[in-house]
């Protein structure tokens, strides 16, 4: 009998799968083209960030993204906390005094002002309000990218999203950060008539011109002169999208830690359970075998 | 209930006495959860149970703890709920232990109804106890959609748009009843203040249908996977301790299924387009429900055509709406509709396949909920169907499982029952013995 539904769900299973097989073809044959995967320090159960990576990231939001770009839900303080960037109070309180920031209350005069940034201030964003940015940038406001790092995807589809499930792949957002800021395409096909031309986002016309150039934004160099990592836009790329990932989601780290405690606890008790409820029933078992 | 088999609670101590006299509480947990009698031979598709009663707790504390910093306003909703992962202590811990909570809860209960439906559960004299859970079911489901619109991402209005027009379709109170989803002329703040009311409601109301279907459970005891009720004592084990540990075992098997989602992919079973506020001149691509309501969406799309009934002509979009609760009501009538004198598909060679054909249906259905309805099924570049038309076939599949329900029962030819739950276990066990034999006792009790 167990071998007849064996066989069944096999079948069961076997239809079923080339049933959804074919749905994951057919939707990968329309639309833009699949981000392409990227190694992720922060991937899988033990992933953590890699500190230098995103205080490289920040560095090229700050010198490239942040013209256009807000990151409204993050505060500089944040740039310090543990899990993060890890920027020293010291930097981060500097940091925040570059910044000019709209106090929230007015002063004695009943007027709102100005005042140099602190730590525990909100990024302020580089536009007034979205019509202001939408004005300023050809009649489309740029994003915030405080959520990027968890706000885009790109459909999976059978199989790939029930082994997601097993190999805690979900780093969709970062790999198409990556992919729009890598897709750029010079020459357009011909008769194509948008602001820029982008392998990887939707319907290819991207309101936004190519942010990034090989060389841009220095990093760090080592004893001879040379950068410690490439300066070019593929880098680039992944420190950005790396940071971005951190701002959507700064406890990731803690979360991960606490998760690895939960299971390990989950999976002893679960032990002791088995063998709890074995030596209970073992006085049924005994009646039945009587 | 009517067998005490097991010893019933006595108090004992001075306090016990004088208390019990006058509220026989102790007395009322005891029978329910210490001596009650369970068919010995449950298995672990039972533990399902205890397991919905785990995650229902479980979503009213860790939501009320949410319900402390969440703010029901459209402007600052969405805000809210970043604030929570971001700056309240373990926020980041709570908000996708609910979020994650209600797919689990789902996904707990899909397990409890396939398994009433395949140990034939609803049948004589557990009626009440099923239509109860077909209840919980769709207060269930209110309460989860009610619930995701809450973060008000891009989803959680878009969503909250479709399914409240569908109240439209109603024919002459339509528009007044999404008016008054509304509070006013389109899905606003109104709206999600009613929403975050009716979503902290819901959960006691299901508190109260629960209690319910426990006590319906508690008179005429449990089903079992051989359908045949208790006897005699030998049939049945005292719920604890015998069941209280193995519910405890499975409920921490599936915590760590929990806590996989929970602290390593909280977002996995969720959708990207939600971490984007909402915003009502743009439209996302593709308005896709949560998992759990996938095949009802597909069976809500499938009917795109008028049903003409002569003196009134059913539009696609109610023929819809109709289809789609019809799927959910339709298991009310499962008590009726199965005339099988079996109850355990076990035992029903014929029904067997039709179960699976069923289940097979209802996950294909999901599929074809989350697809975009112009596309195209295809296997390479074999174009199979159309997804439209997919489910429209499998629509009609998924209602001709409970129309075929009473042919079946009739010409079915069912294998034996065992006489007793005792013997299906012995008979499991491999150590029944053979008719007639005479063995010496070899133990001594």
């Amino acid at each position: 009998m167990t071998k007849k539904n064996l066989l069944v769900a096999g079948a069961l299973l076997a239809t079923l799968g080339a049933a959804l097989i074919g749905g994951t073809s057919a939707k990968a044959a329309e639309g833009a083209p699949i981000p392409p995967a990227q190694e992720w320090s922060f991937s899988g159960a033990f992933g953590t960030f890699d500190r230098a990576q995103l205080q490289r990231g920040f560095k090229v939001y700050r010198e490239v993204c942040s013209a256009c770009h807000g990151l409204k839900y993050l505060s500089f303080r944040n740039l310090a906390q543990p899990g993060g960037p890890e920027f020293s109070e010291e930097q981060v309180k500097a940091l925040a005094a570059e910044y000019q920031v709209t106090n929230a209350t007015p002063n004695d005069e009943g007027e709102i002002f100005q005042r140099p940034g602190r730590p525990a201030d909100r990024f302020p964003s580089p536009f007034a309000n979205d019509a202001q940015a939408a004005y300023a940038n050809g009649g489309k406001a740029p994003p915030d990218l405080s959520l990027m790092g968890k706000a885009r995807t790109y459909e999976r589809g059978f199989p790939l999203f029930i082994i997601d499930m097993f190999s805690q792949y979900q780093e969709q957002a970062p790999d198409y950060i990556h992919a729009i800021m890598t897709g750029y395409v010079e020459h357009p096909p011909e008769g194509f008539s948008g602001v820029a031309y982008n392998k990887y986002f939707l319907n290819n016309a991207i309101a936004m011109v190519q942010p990034l150039h090989d060389g841009q934004v220095e990093y760090p160099k080592n004893a001879d002169g040379r950068a410690v990592v490439p300066e070019t836009i593929d880098q680039y790329g992944k420190d950005v999208a790396a940071f971005l990932v951190w701002a959507a989601d700064p406890h990731m780290e803690a979360r991960k830690r606490l998760g690895m405690q939960a299971i390990l606890f989950l999976i002893v008790m679960s032990g002791l359970m088995y063998f709890t409820k074995k030596k209970i029933w073992k006085r049924a078992h005994a009646e039945e075998h009587a | 209930m009517s067998h005490d088999f097991f010893p019933s609670y006595t108090p004992k101590s001075k306090l016990a006495k004088w208390f019990e006299s006058r509220l026989p509480l102790l007395g009322f947990m005891h029978s329910a959860g210490v001596s009650f009698p369970v068919p010995r031979n449950l298995n672990y598709w039972w533990t399902s149970g205890v397991i919905l009663c785990f995650m229902l707790v479980s979503q009213i504390v860790t939501g009320i703890f949410l319900a402390m910093f969440y703010t029901p306003h459209v402007d600052l909703a969405f805000s809210s709920v970043e604030h929570i992962l971001r700056d309240v202590s373990y926020g980041w811990l709570i908000q996708p232990l609910h979020a994650v909570g209600a797919s689990m809860f789902f996904l707990a209960v899909y397990v409890h109804i396939f398994r009433g439906l395949y140990y034939g559960s609803y049948k004589a004299p557990r009626e009440i106890l099923w239509i109860l859970g077909v209840i919980l079911y769709l207060l269930m489901m209110a309460t989860a959609f009610l619930g995701y619109v809450l973060p008000w991402g891009q989803m959680s209005l878009w969503g909250a748009t479709v399914i409240t027009n569908f109240f439209s379709a109603i024919p002459g109170v339509g528009k007044t009843v999404v008016s008054y989803l509304w509070g006013g002329y389109a899905v606003g703040n109104p709206t999600l203040n009613r929403f975050f009311s009716l979503h902290f409601l819901l959960p006691f109301m299901i508190c109260g249908v629960v209690i319910l279907h426990v006590w319906a459970l508690h008179v005429p005891g449990n089903n079992n996977p051989d359908g045949v009720e208790i006897k005699t004592k030998k049939d049945a084990l005292p719920f604890h301790p015998y069941y209280t540990t193995k519910d405890f075992f499975a409920v921490f098997v599936f915590l760590i299924l929990f806590a996989w989602f929970t602290f390593y992919m909280p977002r996995y079973l969720g959708h990207a387009d939600n971490f984007i506020a909402a915003d009502r001149s743009v439209t996302p691509a593709h308005i896709v429900p949560e998992w759990y309501f996938l095949p009802f969406y597909a069976i809500l799309r499938a009917v795109t055509f008028q049903i003409p009934l002569g003196f009134y002509t059913i539009d696609s979009k109610l023929g819809g709406v109709i289809a789609m609760f019809g799927a959910i009501v339709v298991l009310a009538f499962l008590p009726w509709l199965n005339n099988s004198k079996v109850r355990s598909t076990k035992y029903r060679p014929l029904y067997k396949p039709f179960f699976w054909l069923f289940f097979l249906t209802c996950i294909i259905l999901g599929w074809l909920g989350s697809k975009p309805t112009d596309g195209d099924w295809m296997i390479g570049s074999w174009h199979i169907v159309n997804y439209t038309t997919a489910s429209q076939i499998f629509t009609l599949l998924y209602f001709a499982h409970f129309a075929l329900l009473p042919i079946i029962g009739k010409i079915e030819k069912t294998k034996p029952l065992p006489d007793s739950i005792f013997e299906a276990v012995l008979k499991k066990n491999g150590s029944a013995k053979p008719a007639g034999s005479a063995e010496l006792p070899n133990k001594t009790a």
